[in-house]
This record gives C-alpha cells, structure tokens and sequence, in this order.
C-alpha cells in the first residue's frame, strides 16, 4: 500500500556517477530510475541515533533518501559501540547524531542531513516531524514511543517503529487512518522498572542489525510504494530460536489516540 | 483445555487471561494479549473467559533501540 499519495513532479537528473550508484536499485522494476527519483525526493526522520538508527541510517544514505533527520541527545559512550555501528572509537564523547551523520555522509554525500542534539518532548515533536514524510522510531525508551505513536496518528505520519530487548524484536508500520497504531497495540506506559530496560536487561549486539535493517526496508516500500507493509500486523523476532512470527494487530475501535481519526464504518 | 499460544499447542485448566498469565508466570503489566486476533484490555484480563480452541498471542513490552 502506497503511504505517499501525492508527488511534486519534476525532472530530475542523475550523474553518470548517480546512475551507477543506484544501478541495483534502477535494474529492479519496482524501482527503476523513476523509483529512485522517488526516494531522492523523500525524507525520514530518525527518532534515535542507537541501534536500530545506526543500520537504519545507513541502509536509508546507501539508498539516496534525499534527507534524513536524526534526533538524539545522547553522546557516544563505550558501551554503545557492541552494536551501535554508526559510531566508532574515534567517536565515543561526540553527540550520537554528529557522530551518525559523519559516518552517513561518508557513505553517500548525496544524503542532506539534519541533526538535532536534544531530547524530543510534547513541545517540539509536532515541529519536528512536520517537515519529512515518514517518521521511524528507533528509541530506547516507551516515553518516546508513545509520544512519537501520538504526533504521528495527530499528524498523519506514516510511522515505522523498532524495538529490541535481550534476545527480541518487534517491528511494525503504522499508516494513520487505515490500520492499527501503537497504542491500540499496548494501552499504556509498562511498569516503571521496564521503561528504561536496555541497560538493565543487555541485548546481542547483531539484533538490531536485522530489525534496523528490516525498517529501513519497510520504509523504503513505503516511499516507493511497493509491496506489503507491516500494517496490522506486527513481526517478532526471536533470535535464539531464529524464527519469526506475525501478529494480527487489529485497530483498538475505543483507542483514546486513532479512534477519531478514522471514519466511521 | 487446548489453546494455541504463540502458534504453540498449550494445554491448561485456566479460564481467564489473568489465570493463564499467572500459570506461565507472566507479569500481566509487561505483555499485551490477544485472543483469537481481537486485543484484550488489561482491565478485562480478570474477566475475560477462553475457549477451548482459542488463539492466544503474548506479546511482550519491548521497548529498546
């Protein structure tokens, strides 16, 4: 499904050098130099520069998504760098999202991107956002994830949201007013003691790896229009027995979030 | 009676979500429940009867990045 429904159209022009860059994306015929144009034209915003955000980042600056947004106030620290692989040695005490568009802008200079060193709050969120087409959440924390679900059922935003603890991860996509959102999924804040578990609970560092990977290519169907998205559904993976399963997520009808935003049936 | 818990066979006396929580020695706060694809409200867990032959999903409150 299609989360874009309407495009400014306008030539654009490949470099020879371009043309060879996206050459395996151009050959696709779901893609092709139109499709490529497409995702040179869009822009992602990145709620967190960690884990998920690293792999995400840098499959969405290999692809030539026209602009990224990063937010995260974090600065680098040792113990990131088992699996945060934006980051470096060189890099521990630099803020997380200098430190991620560093390593993306090395990967592909075509890639614009916009840092922002500071908490995401109910005040800026809506600020934030407003400007990019889709919105991925790759936070460490259910504060955000709930705030981050709000602004973009308010917004309309298509929303890719990401999450990892121990040995699982959960992807799922959000299309405001056609499906599920988060909340219809998990009503409320979990208790106090899991709010901030990453530290406290550990993970394999290749984990989010395969679900950072798995929303950026959700997030690029979603930009090209291709495909099944993970709308109403969610995907869990569980590394120690490699497998995954889908989950039938259906729109909570009394959600206190969406339920508004839908007409009614 | 026969439930489907997480796609896995799952045999059990129990007859509400609060019970079955407590026999696999889940905290109720920690995971959302559905049975048979429809989300089951926290505060229904207490009330909420299963049927033999009900699909029940557990899906925990993952919330890292």
């Amino acid at each position: 499904m299609p989360c874009r429904t309407e495009f400014l159209i306008f030539v654009m022009h490949f470099t020879s050098e371009q043309l060879q860059r996206y050459n395996r994306h151009i050959i696709l015929p779901e893609v092709g130099q139109e499709g490529q144009e497409k995702l040179a034209r869009s822009s992602v915003f990145i709620v967190g520069a960690g884990g998920l955000g690293s792999p995400l980042g840098f499959y969405l600056a290999a692809a030539g998504v026209g602009v990224l947004g990063i937010i995260d106030h974090d600065v680098v620290e040792l113990s990131n760098l088992q699996r945060q692989i934006a980051h470096s040695t060189q890099t521990v005490g630099m803020p997380k999202v200098q430190s991620a568009r560093a390593t993306f802008e090395r990967l592909n200079p075509d890639v614009a991107i916009n840092v922002f060193h500071e908490r995401l709050t109910d005040q800026t969120i809506l600020e934030r956002i407003r400007p990019y087409d889709v919105v991925v959440d790759c936070s460490d924390n259910f504060v955000t994830r709930f705030l981050v679900n709000d602004a973009c059922v308010l917004t309309q935003k298509p929303l890719v949201s990401g999450a990892i603890l121990r040995f699982e991860g959960q992807v799922t996509t959000i299309l405001p007013g056609k499906g599920h959102c988060y909340r219809c999924l998990f009503e409320d804040l979990p208790p106090e003691e899991i709010r901030y578990s990453l530290q406290l609970s550990g993970l394999l560092g290749a984990l989010p790896g395969t679900i950072g990977a798995l929303q950026a290519m959700e997030v690029l169907k979603c930009l090209l229009g291709i495909g099944k998205l993970l709308t109403n559904r969610l995907l869990i993976y569980d590394a120690l027995k490699s497998e995954f399963r889908t989950v039938k997520v259906s729109r909570n009808q009394s959600c206190p979030v969406c339920r508004d935003i839908h007409s009614p049936s | 009676m026969k439930l489907m818990i997480n796609g896995e066979p799952h045999e059990t006396g129990q007859t509400t979500v609060s019970g079955l929580l407590a026999e696999l020695a889940i905290q109720p706060e920690r995971v959302a429940v559905e049975v048979n694809h429809a989300i089951i409200r926290r505060i229904e867990f207490d009330s909420f009867l299963l049927n033999d032959g009900d699909a029940v999903e557990i899906v925990n409150f993952v919330g890292g990045g």
